[in-house]
């Protein structure tokens, strides 16, 4: 298969942009879209400064590419879970993240989660009701915690995640599956800070299938973590994954038009009356406190549910 | 040697050579949508033909934390 635009060999056919392209070509042509849909849905605009959040994973590590070539003033940060999985899969991502910097002259910024909270997700999901099953509940709700304390700290205008189109269309069937409208509602490539302790979240990724993503880091050779965190494993975002490829097999673009619509749908107000426009409140309309600790929101008066948890895990350290 | 060695992880498999790389993973029961192929580290498009003796690596493309 040839090139849509040299008579170079295609290194890869996106079926539904009915688009082939080369190893020149279609890392270009990533990058140009991604400014695009950059401005589109009014992410950040070159004055303001933006900070990546890299996992060491294909997703992040080419999205902080992206940006960095787009000339964007973008920083990186890396949070440290301390999660080792029998191959060292904190330090192993840790150390392709600060080389990716190195690479590049680019400024990442390292925070441990055992630094924050005294222990490391695994212990941290030992000890508590919310990790009994699986670390993932508190290692989500830490590393939100950590990016917003670090973004808002940095006095960051946005922070960057690299989510790609095949993980907004998992969590999209997910809530629809349920009909969690509030989570509907609040799922956007934008979504912009509604209280002083958050910072606004950007998804430039949101278009691109994570086939083409992880196309575009070996095409541009760089070096990602290819091992899941063990803790991925069996996840309800893989099955889901999985079904949809299965979809999109038999009709190319399945996955893209159903997110696009979805988006449109939300334009028109579909889901509008779950989640106002104003500040200060949150998914649902619920009134959102500020935790007299840290500063973030919280939907209960008091400390938020971060600040909860750390605080159990003093206590409990000071009984035994 | 006939045949083309298939790599996914640490999964192999076998194929007869001569065939498209599409027609290869449909026989294998792979989805097309969830991998990438190379040949000698270089990405491959499905319509390419697969060539006796050769190998040819999968690089899987779904992550799910
Ligand atoms: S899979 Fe779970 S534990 Fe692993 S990084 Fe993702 S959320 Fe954290
Ligand atoms: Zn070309
Ligand atoms: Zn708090």
């Amino acid at each position: 298969m040839k090139c849509r635009k040299c008579p170079q060999k295609a290194v890869i056919n996106m079926r539904q942009h009915k688009l082939a392209l080369c190893a020149v070509h279609f890392p270009q042509w990533m990058v140009e879209q991604t400014q695009r849909f950059i401005q589109k849905y009014r992410m950040f605009t070159p004055e303001e400064r933006v900070l990546v959040a890299v996992s060491g994973g294909k997703d992040s590590l080419s999205l902080w590419d992206i940006l960095w070539q787009l000339g964007y003033q973008v920083d990186g940060v890396y949070i440290s879970l301390g999660i080792d999985g029998g191959f060292g899969y904190s330090q192993k991502s840790q150390a392709l993240c600060e080389k990716f910097a190195a690479q590049r002259g680019l400024k990442l910024i390292v925070v441990s989660a055992s630094d924050q909270v005294g222990l490391t997700i695994p212990e941290l999901a030992a000890v508590t009701q919310r990790g009994k099953d699986k670390p993932c509940s508190v290692c989500g709700l830490t590393k939100r915690h950590i990016l917003d304390r670090v973004a808002l700290e940095g006095k960051y205008d946005a922070l960057a995640t690299g989510h790609n189109l095949d993980d907004e269309v998992a969590v999209l069937f997910g809530n629809t599956l349920n009909w969690n409208v509030g989570y509907l509602s609040r799922q956007s490539p934008v979504l912009p800070a509604r209280h002083p302790g958050l910072v606004r979240k950007v998804k430039p990724l949101c278009r691109f299938y994570e086939r083409e993503m992880a196309a575009y880091a070996l095409v541009r050779g760089i070096e990602y973590i290819y091992e899941e965190c063990p803790h991925a494993e069996g996840s309800t975002t893989i099955y889901y994954k999985t079904l949809l490829n299965q979809l999109e097999a038999d009709r190319p673009g399945a996955k893209l038009s159903f997110y696009l619509a979805f988006l449109r749908a939300k334009e028109k107000g579909l889901f509008a009356q779950f989640f106002p426009e104003e500040e200060g409140l949150g998914a649902g309309g619920e009134v959102l406190h500020t935790c007299p600790n840290c500063g973030g929101p919280t939907t209960l008066e008091g400390l938020c549910a971060f600040c909860r948890m750390v605080d159990k895990v003093h206590e409990m350290g000071k009984q035994t | 040697m006939e045949t083309v060695k298939i790599v996914l992880r640490d999964q192999e498999y076998e194929v007869k050579g001569g065939m498209t790389l599409r027609d290869a993973l449909n026989q294998l029961g792979i989805n097309r949508e969830s991998v990438l192929a190379t040949r000698q580290g270089e990405l491959i498009t499905d319509d390419e033909i697969l060539r006796p003796g050769e190998t040819i690596r999968l690089v899987a493309v779904i992550s799910g934390g």
